[in-house]
């Protein structure tokens, strides 16, 4: 039983190390743009795609395909801030509905260049580390882990202590005063596009090889990441990694000791919980919508 | 004189349309009338300011009401429609006390995981729901003759008329609706909510109302794809189609009645006339993400507000004229 609990433990680890990622992102863009990007899942999807390409096809190493992945991931950010949310700056649904399009193009691409099939990617490493006989986890799992460990603590520094994280931290609370003191929107919308898609990018890519990849695999992903970012609070950061962590948690568990559609219902009945009692979320105190 | 006139054109139209087209073209002329109700409905639940998500899993609770009334309880087809319809839009009474706690954003996103939570439920119990693969033999409808014309629902024109004349009857009540009193309000609700509820308007009770009238419209129009089709699975009624209703509506247009209506035929025309006989049916949904995208940057108002630039344009000369 001990055992169980261990590994469920670290299946939970691995699970809320790559959905903070996803919803780290979202909340990043919806700070700083007032977006909610529909198409994060896809992100995610071609952040997998990446590594389909470079990893399993073309036989570069795994780590060039995910930072490929990722450069990638994040200019397909950039490229949505510039063609469809910055013109679409005082239209309040316009971005969302815009970004429904962009995630049914993005599907609809990856069906045309690798077809609807689930992708065989060859393992990166069959080395697993064995706490105990039942509790083990495999090394690719603790590269995820690792990635969002990294990744996050990076970008937690970036927006704490360095002048363009200040910047984007004010044009996300009051962009009209930002805006007066000098900083450009423009540039912040860019950085937070950027690093929101490049961080889903990144962990499609890592967790390509782990996952089953098809083109709509996005579904699930955007689903969990709508579920951590109303639980944690839409504007906050610190918010949807812990909301990550408990959303991980309860659906690992009870997909291990029910099953994965309970486990889907649980995660969504706990949303809508949250959305009656507190709309604002756990953590969040400011309202944006 | 005129309006009777174009009515009767317009009856004209609708009994004249399937013949001449082949089998699988009048196959989808019922899908289309079964969508101008579904996105139809729509349009009134917009109508107090709220975009739900949960709008399609609302039409396949109709359409999963009705399959079950038939096959576990015994009712006939078309009453079991009518109670499809009624379920459909007791559930929505039932979700509108979470969801309308919420408002715009979060009510889009509260609608997305009821909506979810719903089909969910019908994956995971296979009694009665039938699980993953849903039900499947659905009672069609069952034929009968009105002396000039018998309906014989094997073939497709049978049930275009059938779905026509109902949808037709929920197209004028919704109409009606919209301009009764009732509907006026519910316009008022969206656009002078705080002004409404100072002239003691309960908004909580309208938009409940304005929901679960919707939801009954979809619930008809999901009994009657039900009926149609014979076989139903929580996939009929996934987010993608969602995402088609929402589409229709915003490029008609949702500040008319006739809108959501035209977008849902403009999109149908395009997609099974020219992309079904040009062979890029694969390509069906990037083309629909490019239109959306193109239209709600360049056309936000939608396709009516080409017609209406059309009409005035028409309209304008004579008033002149007149004041001359």
């Amino acid at each position: 039983m001990l055992d169980l609990l261990a590994q469920t433990g670290l299946n939970a680890v691995y699970a809320a190390s790559y959905i903070s990622l996803v919803a780290v992102g979202l909340v990043l863009i919806f700070g700083v743009m007032g977006v909610l990007n529909f198409a994060h899942g896809e992100l995610f999807m071609a952040g997998a795609y990446a590594v389909v390409a470079l990893y399993a096809d073309a036989h570069l190493p795994f780590f060039v395909a995910v930072a490929a992945g990722l450069v990638f991931v994040g200019l397909l950010g950039l490229l949505m801030e510039r063609a469809l949310f910055r013109p679409l700056k005082d239209n309040p649904l316009g971005g969302l509905v815009a970004s429904i399009g962009f995630l049914m193009i993005l599907q609809s691409l990856a069906v045309m260049g690798f077809g609807v099939r689930m992708e065989h990617i060859p393992p990166v490493t069959q080395q697993v580390i064995e706490f105990s006989e039942k509790v083990r986890l495999p090394v690719a799992r603790l590269y995820v882990i690792v990635a969002a460990v990294v990744l996050l603590t990076a970008l937690w520094y970036f927006l704490k202590r360095t002048r363009f994280g200040w910047a984007l931290r004010a044009s996300a609370q009051d962009p009209e005063a930002a805006a007066l003191q000098g900083i450009s929107i423009t540039q912040t919308a860019r950085i937070a596009m950027f690093i929101g898609a490049a961080l889903a990018g990144v962990a499609g890519a890592l967790t390509a090889p782990l996952v089953s990849v098809n083109p709509h695999m996005g579904h699930s992903v955007i689903v969990t990441a709508f579920i951590v970012i109303i639980v944690g609070g839409v504007g906050s950061l610190e918010g949807a990694v812990i909301a990550s962590v408990v959303y991980a948690v309860v659906h690992t568990f009870v997909t291990t000791f029910f099953d994965g559609v309970i486990a889907d219902i649980t995660g969504l009945s706990l949303m809508l919980l949250v959305l009656i009692v507190k709309p604002t979320g756990l953590f969040g105190s400011r309202e944006r919508a | 004189m005129l309006r009777a006139g174009i009515w009767i054109l317009a009856l004209a139209a609708f009994l004249a349309l399937p013949h001449g087209l082949s089998f699988s073209q009048q196959e989808i002329l019922v899908f289309l009338v079964i969508n101008i109700l579904l996105v139809a409905s729509y349009r009134l639940l917009t109508l107090t300011g709220e975009w739900s998500l949960g709008h399609v899993v609302i039409m396949g609770v109709g359409a999963y009401a009705s399959a079950l009334y038939t096959k576990e309880l015994g009712i006939a087809v078309p009453l079991s429609m009518l109670l499809g319809g009624l379920t459909a839009a007791l559930v929505a009474v039932v979700l509108s006390f979470p969801l309308f706690r919420m408002k715009g954003f979060y009510f889009l996103i509260g609608s997305f995981a009821a909506g979810e939570i719903i089909r969910l439920l019908w994956k995971r119990f296979r009694e009665p729901f039938g699980g993953a693969k849903g039900i499947k033999g659905i009672d069609p409808m069952p034929d009968f003759s009105v002396g000039f014309y018998r309906f014989d629902f094997f073939e497709p024109v049978s049930y275009y008329y059938f779905a026509g004349i109902v949808v037709g009857v929920c197209l004028w009540v919704l109409w009606r609706i919209e301009k009764s009193p009732v509907g006026l309000t519910f316009h008022a609700v969206h656009w002078q909510d705080k002004l409404a509820e100072a002239s003691g308007v309960n908004l909580r009770a309208y938009r409940t109302l304005a929901f679960a009238i919707a939801s009954g419209f979809a619930g008809i129009s999901g009994a009657l794809l039900a009926h149609y089709v014979g076989t139903i699975n929580p996939n009929s009624f996934d987010v993608e189609v969602m995402v088609f209703v929402l589409t229709w509506a915003i490029v008609g247009g949702t500040a008319t009645f006739y809108g959501p209506i035209l977008g849902c035929i403009a999109l149908t025309v395009l997609n099974e006339i020219v992309l079904r006989e040009l062979g890029f049916e694969q390509m069906r949904p990037l083309i629909y993400g490019a239109i959306l995208i193109a239209s709600i940057l360049f056309l936000p108002d939608g396709l009516e507000s080409l017609v209406q630039k059309l009409l005035r344009r028409k309209a304008a000369p004579a008033k002149e004229r007149v004041a001359e």
